[in-house]
């Protein structure tokens, strides 16, 4: 910028050169890694590979099999159903923890290493200790007969039609935590002057924080519910390590048959198929709200 | 990801040549007590007869995980000296894209094709007339292992089949015991169901859909009343939440269930908790129905390398594997069959005598392993989960896997 008006024009390509030089393996990465191995999938979803990527074109028919498979539509289905509620509860409960822990309670920094600790483990073991809470003979259901409630029935993870309630328990109580903490942030980072007016024009704390706080906070909610999302399309390794697909194929959801078709049943076609059709639902939810979000701010 | 994977294997490279040439890295998944028993047989044979090393290269999780993994590392360009597979169809497209060590020329020399029996297991080995694997042991699937303490305590008769077993579990019931222990895991569940239609429809119409893909067979009547056995066994399992199959047989070993449908593995539980063949427990080979095994099990493959001093090693590991005293150790130890006939197993108990002799008697036929690829056997697996952990109908099951046969290869 500084000697825009005396020297002759430098050419673009050369401004900023150190930042360009640094920012190659970044943008080597992205477009080779991410943008070329998706290609790549999504072009050879469209051959019948089975253990090794092989060009023999058979059109859409790994596609019309996927579709025909009772075990994937189960899996988007509970991916749905999952995704839903594990998006609303997280919100919900984060909001109403930060909210709580923002009304400058006693030991604030106890509650809320204690409500973020889940977070510090994986999901292999946040699924395992889960596994046994849930277990009917030695967990929760098991200690309450204990205690003399000789009928309470508490078996999520042995009946199909509740085990994603389960793995939505565990779900949340891994991930609120960060949200929590995030959404804090978010609350501290509004001016006191608001509340000050609020409490002045006697409005009532819920609703300013309905009707003033949460519109304010409208960046912190958008990283939030990207952090969300993404770690609902990725689940994975949570229903590995809690009920391995089970009870039957009650608890499958699209990433593990990508894994299983792609590794054990040795049908790359099959799982390049599944693993675009995550892609596609991805960028269909993607797309548009990038638009609404980015673009508009840059006409406006 | 490709340069981190082109650094590993150069350093995988480096490290390979600059140790000793005759170190070999032998990749499987026995990790159980009596299967690591079984492997260490092989390394000290290898170690003491040999002027190499064995490199234990174990791998924990079973079959499921570890297939995946052997085969990733072998097409990633970072082969080991030798790996445990079963033999079938596992590695058919490895062999075929020429990764694979041809072991022809050893195999003509020290005559396997007179030695192994059956002979089918070395066809499992056999691409285009070319050899690329050690058969090692016969492992089969059609066992029923029923505990003799659990009939006791519901005042019953041990059953001899299949049908009788059927017929007093009301009785068990009232007793409090689980009639059929079962393992909620597709590949335990398709054993059962492998097992249970085998006995319902007969060993020829069973082949006619595994093994020539007969779809129309499989609608047939007889399969009919078959996917109808196995509802009849889900009922009988219902009871059962476990999820591995050692804890299923435990249930069995505790008399806290009837039986259990295992491979002949289940076995060396038996064994470990001190149980007696004929006592203790009974096996029926068959489920008691028709005497007839399959003859699954593990082979070992070695991925083709450059070095010379590995290949001489993999090739004298090949020879060692087939050799008498090798079969003889290496399968007493597992409680599997050996995989050649001219051998002496007077040691083994009432149950590999059993299998031995049916073995003898030719009462055998290929293992799914050998007639389905890893695809419709990942999908009837699928099916069987469902089928056992929900209320879907014999005819809808039935429906499902005559479009599985349909589109099998």
């Amino acid at each position: 910028m500084r000697n825009a008006p005396t020297a002759k024009r430098p050419v673009k390509i050369f401004s900023n050169l150190s930042a360009k030089i640094a920012s190659i393996p970044m943008v080597f990465t992205a477009v080779v890694v991410f943008l070329g191995g998706s290609l790549w999938t999504i072009a050879y979803s469209f051959t019948s590979s089975r253990l090794l990527p092989k060009w023999n074109f058979v059109g859409l028919d790994q596609y019309e099999r996927l579709w025909n498979t009772r075990r994937w539509l189960i899996s988007i289905e509970n991916l749905a159903m999952f995704g839903v509620f594990s998006l609303v509860f997280t919100l919900v409960i984060s909001f109403t923890l930060a909210a709580l822990l923002d009304r400058k309670i006693r030991f604030e920094n106890t509650f809320r290493t204690i409500l973020l600790y889940p977070f510090a483990l994986s999901f292999i073991v946040t699924g395992l200790t889960w596994q046994w809470i849930l277990n009917p003979d030695f967990g929760l259901q098991g200690v309450v007969r204990g205690w003399g409630w000789e009928s309470f029935q508490f078996d999520p993870l042995n009946n199909p039609d509740l085990v994603m309630f389960g793995l939505l328990i565990a779900g949340l109580w891994q991930g609120t935590g960060l949200i929590m903490v995030i959404l804090l942030a978010g609350l501290r980072g509004i001016d006191e002057d608001i509340w000050k007016a609020a409490r002045v024009d006697g409005i009532g704390t819920v609703k300013t924080y309905v009707r003033v706080i949460i519109p304010m906070m409208r960046p912190v909610f958008v990283t939030a519910l990207v952090l969300i999302a993404a770690g609902i399309i990725k689940i994975y390794d949570l229903v590995v390590a809690q009920t391995s697909g089970g009870p039957g194929i009650a608890s499958e959801v699209p990433a593990k048959y990508v894994m299983d078709y792609m590794f054990g049943a040795q049908n790359l076609g099959q799982g390049f198929a599944a693993s675009t059709m995550m892609l596609v639902s991805v960028v269909v939810i993607l797309i548009p709200w990038a638009y609404l979000e980015f673009g508009g701010k840059k006409r406006g | 990801m490709k340069i981190t994977t082109k650094l590993l294997s150069s350093v995988a490279l480096l490290a390979a040549t600059s140790a000793s040439a005759a170190e070999l890295e032998v990749t499987h998944w026995w990790t159980s007590g009596g299967e690591a028993a079984a492997v260490t047989k092989i390394a000290e044979a290898f170690n003491a007869k040999t002027d190499n090393t064995w490199i234990d290269g174990a791998i924990a999780g079973g079959g499921g995980t570890s297939i995946p993994a052997i085969i990733s590392r072998i097409i990633g360009g970072d082969p080991m000296g030798a790996t445990q597979l079963n033999h079938g169809r596992q590695a058919q497209e490895l062999i075929e894209a020429g990764m694979m060590t041809d072991l022809t020329d050893l195999a003509e020399a020290g005559g396997w094709r007179d030695i192994v029996h059956p002979v089918s297991l070395l066809d499992s080995c056999t691409v285009d007339g070319r050899v690329y694997c050690v058969p090692m042991n016969i492992h089969s699937a059609q066992w029923l292992w029923v505990s003799h303490g659990a009939f006791e305590k519901a005042g019953l008769p041990v059953p001899t089949n299949w049908d009788e077993f059927v017929a007093s579990s009301a009785k068990l019931k009232e007793a409090g015991i689980v009639p059929l222990a079962m393992g909620q895991q597709g590949w335990q569940q398709s054993i059962a169901f492998g097992a249970l239609t085998l006995g319902v429809v007969g060993v020829d119409s069973f082949l006619k859909v595994t093994g020539d893909k007969d779809a129309e067979e499989a609608k047939s009547e007889a399969w009919t009343r078959a996917f109808q056995a196995v509802a009849t066994a889900r009922e009988l399992a219902r009871d059962s939440k476990v999820q591995d199959w050692n804890i299923a047989t435990n249930m069995v070993i505790q008399d806290t269930a009837g039986g259990q449908i295992m491979g002949d593995w289940a076995q060396g539980e038996f064994q470990v908790a001190g149980e007696i063949a004929g006592q203790d427990y009974s096996c029926l080979p068959g489920m008691g129905m028709n005497e007839i095994l399959d003859t699954g099990g593990d082979a070992f493959y070695f991925p083709l390398v450059e070095d010379e001093a590995t290949k001489a090693a993999q090739l004298e590991l090949a020879s060692l594997l087939i050799s008498k005293e090798m079969q003889v150790d290496f399968n007493l130890a597992k409680g599997s069959l050996p995989v050649r006939g001219d051998i002496d197993l007077t040691a083994a108990n009432d149950c590999m005598q059993k299998g031995l002799k049916i073995l003898a008697d030719g009462g055998i036929m290929p293992s799914n392993r050998q007639t389905f690829d890893a695809d419709s056997d990942q999908q009837i697996n699928d099916l069987m989960s469902e089928f056992w952990a929900t209320d879907m109908s014999a005819a809808d099951a039935q429906a499902a896997y005559v479009s599985i046969i349909e589109n099998a290869e």
